[in-house]
């Protein structure tokens, strides 16, 4: 199952990031990642919530531009070559990456999680998986 | 094969149709002066009287008619016959508020529908062809104009007027529609729509359109042709003039002629009143020769323009004018060049973005600046970086198209943009501050 990622458009200019935190922060949103890519006059934040669908809403109520994007999840043994075993399995699968993030798990320290965004979600799961590789369900993401 | 409503006069020697021009234009000018006090009034302040005027030359020495003296004659005071004469009006709001009431006799909407014809021949139609009029019908000029004039040519019409699209692409695809009249944002959305509904430009029986009543780019023009399948032809009229028709596109698609023997078209400095040579950009004024009960003379369009009489590949003599390139009320000069807000909104919402934005405009080390802020909308955005940089670069290159001119682009959040009464703020020029 892939899961939801928020992107939230951001002018780059102080404190826009810190009033997207705060929306989140006042309604009790919990975020388990965050990435930011941004030019000199714009950014796009990407982050993984524990509630996509009220994340979502209270962003646009806030008047954000927000859309939702697939992306894999995995949970990576903290040890070495442990991220590098996943990727040989995009290599030989062909799967193209369009960037990736990692986050550290709360309770679960024997982990790293790595968040995917690939060309199309549903294929690469399908075969990351036969290669045992299983990507991360909404429900488990909220669980961590 | 160039086909035509009335050839005779359509493709005419230039010294008829002046000669035409200078007729009519003498009776014009007598009849409003003995009939339409408001203007005589004008006249006299003006010093002039109907002996002054000998021929079309003398047309500058004749005051001005402006939407204001609309609004203060309102709504009988610029009226040129008995209402007994009257058969019809139109009607327009105006920007201001109060609605410009237009008077016709049955004369008037007889070469009101004539010129209609000539824009619907222009455009390839005969009496074979089905002619569908989704301009609205009622007040607006759009729906009754096209109609009599499809009914001139002897066209099959189909009366839709505006809306329900769905019933409007049945009868397009049922009774093999091909001649389409309508404003071009709404060819746009039906193009759209017909797209969705699986329908290529070779599965739609249209072969041309006839669109007008608003401002439109070349750009919109080759989108809408190609989903379509369409030739697109653009047709430019006023309320205040009769309505659409007062000059149309031919198939050279390289201006719209003005219907001369009914029409004097100048072109003035709106800041002077000064006629300007021919070629030179600047406000168009008409005069309308042959209307007699809503005579307008030397009426001020406000829409800004160039004329040209360079000979035409259509064979049509009448002078061409260019598409106006925004209203003179909120042209800005930057660098030397006119900027008007409707071509940078144009861009905008060609490319997908909204009509939010905020231009301005500064003045640094003796160079003026332009800068347009658009504010980011759900349609454009992606999480892909790149992409989201790719449609800006677009939308700078289109700016620069439209307008000649390098803008600096910045995408700004949602409703970030200062309005008033609800409408963002277009124009800021610190220059003037
Ligand atoms: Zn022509």
């Amino acid at each position: 199952m892939s899961i939801k990622q928020i992107s939230v458009f951001l002018e780059n200019k102080p404190g826009t990031l810190n009033k997207m935190t705060k929306v989140l922060a006042e309604h009790d949103i919990d975020m388990r990642a965050l990435s930011l890519a941004e030019t000199k006059d714009f950014g796009i934040v990407r982050i993984i919530v524990d509630d996509v669908f009220q994340a979502t809403n209270v962003l646009k109520e806030a008047d954000f531009v927000a859309s939702l994007t697939p992306v894999l999840a995995f949970a990576i043994p903290d040890e070495p070559g442990g991220l590098n075993k996943l990727l040989d399995a995009f290599t030989e699968e062909k799967v193209n990456l369009e960037y990736m993030y990692a986050f550290l798990g709360g309770k679960d320290t024997n982990h790293a999680y790595m968040i995917f965004r690939v060309s199309d979600a549903k294929s690469a799961e399908n075969a990351l998986a036969a290669r045992g590789f299983k990507a991360l369900t909404q429900e488990e993401i909220s669980q961590i | 094969m160039e086909r035509y409503y009335q050839e005779d006069i359509e493709c005419a020697p230039r010294e008829r149709i002046k000669a035409i021009q200078d007729e009519k234009l003498l009776k014009q000018v007598r009849h409003v002066w003995e009939n339409v006090p408001y203007y005589r009034r004008k006249m006299e302040e003006k010093g002039v009287t109907p002996d002054d005027i000998h021929s079309s030359d003398d047309l500058y020495k004749l005051p001005f008619l402006s939407k204001t003296d609309l609004r203060e004659a309102y709504p009988y005071g610029l009226l040129g016959v008995p209402l007994k004469d009257c058969v019809r009006i139109q009607s327009t709001s105006g920007t201001t508020g109060k609605r410009v009431v237009a008077f016709y006799t049955q004369e008037d909407i007889d070469l009101w529908e004539e010129c209609c014809a000539r824009a619907i021949m222009a455009a390839g139609g005969t009496n074979e062809d089905v002619c569908q009029v989704s301009y609205g019908y009622g007040l607006f000029t759009g729906g009754p104009g096209l109609n009599g004039g499809s009914h001139k040519v002897g066209c099959l019409t189909i009366p839709t007027s505006s809306g329900n699209t769905d019933r409007q692409i049945m009868f397009i695809m049922d009774l093999k529609t091909t001649i389409l009249c309508c404003t071009p944002s709404y060819a746009a959305y039906l193009g759209e729509r017909m797209r969705e509904l699986g329908y290529g430009p070779d599965d739609i029986p249209l072969k041309a359109g006839i669109f007008g009543a608003e401002a439109w780019s070349e750009e919109m023009r080759r989108d809408i042709e190609k989903t379509l399948g369409i030739k697109a032809y653009d047709i430019y009229g006023l309320t205040e003039l009769s309505g659409p028709g007062v000059s149309f596109e031919c198939s050279a698609q390289g201006g719209m002629h003005i219907n001369e023997d009914h029409f004097i078209a100048e072109i003035i400095d709106p800041d002077t009143g000064e006629v300007l040579p021919e070629g030179s950009q600047g406000e168009l004024v008409f005069t309308a020769i042959d209307k007699k009960a809503f005579p307008m003379i030397r009426y001020r369009t406000r829409d800004i323009c160039m004329l040209t009489r360079e000979k035409c590949s259509c064979g049509r003599t009448h002078v061409r004018m260019m598409k106006p390139k925004g209203r003179s009320d909120d042209m800005l000069i930057i660098r030397g060049v006119n900027v008007f807000p409707s071509q940078i909104e144009t861009v905008l919402l060609n490319q997908g973005y909204a009509a939010n934005y905020q231009i301005i405009v500064d003045r640094m080390n003796n160079t003026d600046t332009l800068d347009v802020q658009v504010e980011m909308t759900p349609e454009m955005f992606t999480d892909n970086l790149g992409e989201v940089e790719a449609r800006k670069k677009a939308l700078v290159e289109g700016l620069k198209s439209m307008l000649g001119l390098k803008a600096n682009v910045t995408l700004v959040a949602p409703k970030s943009i200062q309005r008033s009464e609800g409408k963002a703020v277009r124009v800021i020029d610190k220059r003037k501050i």
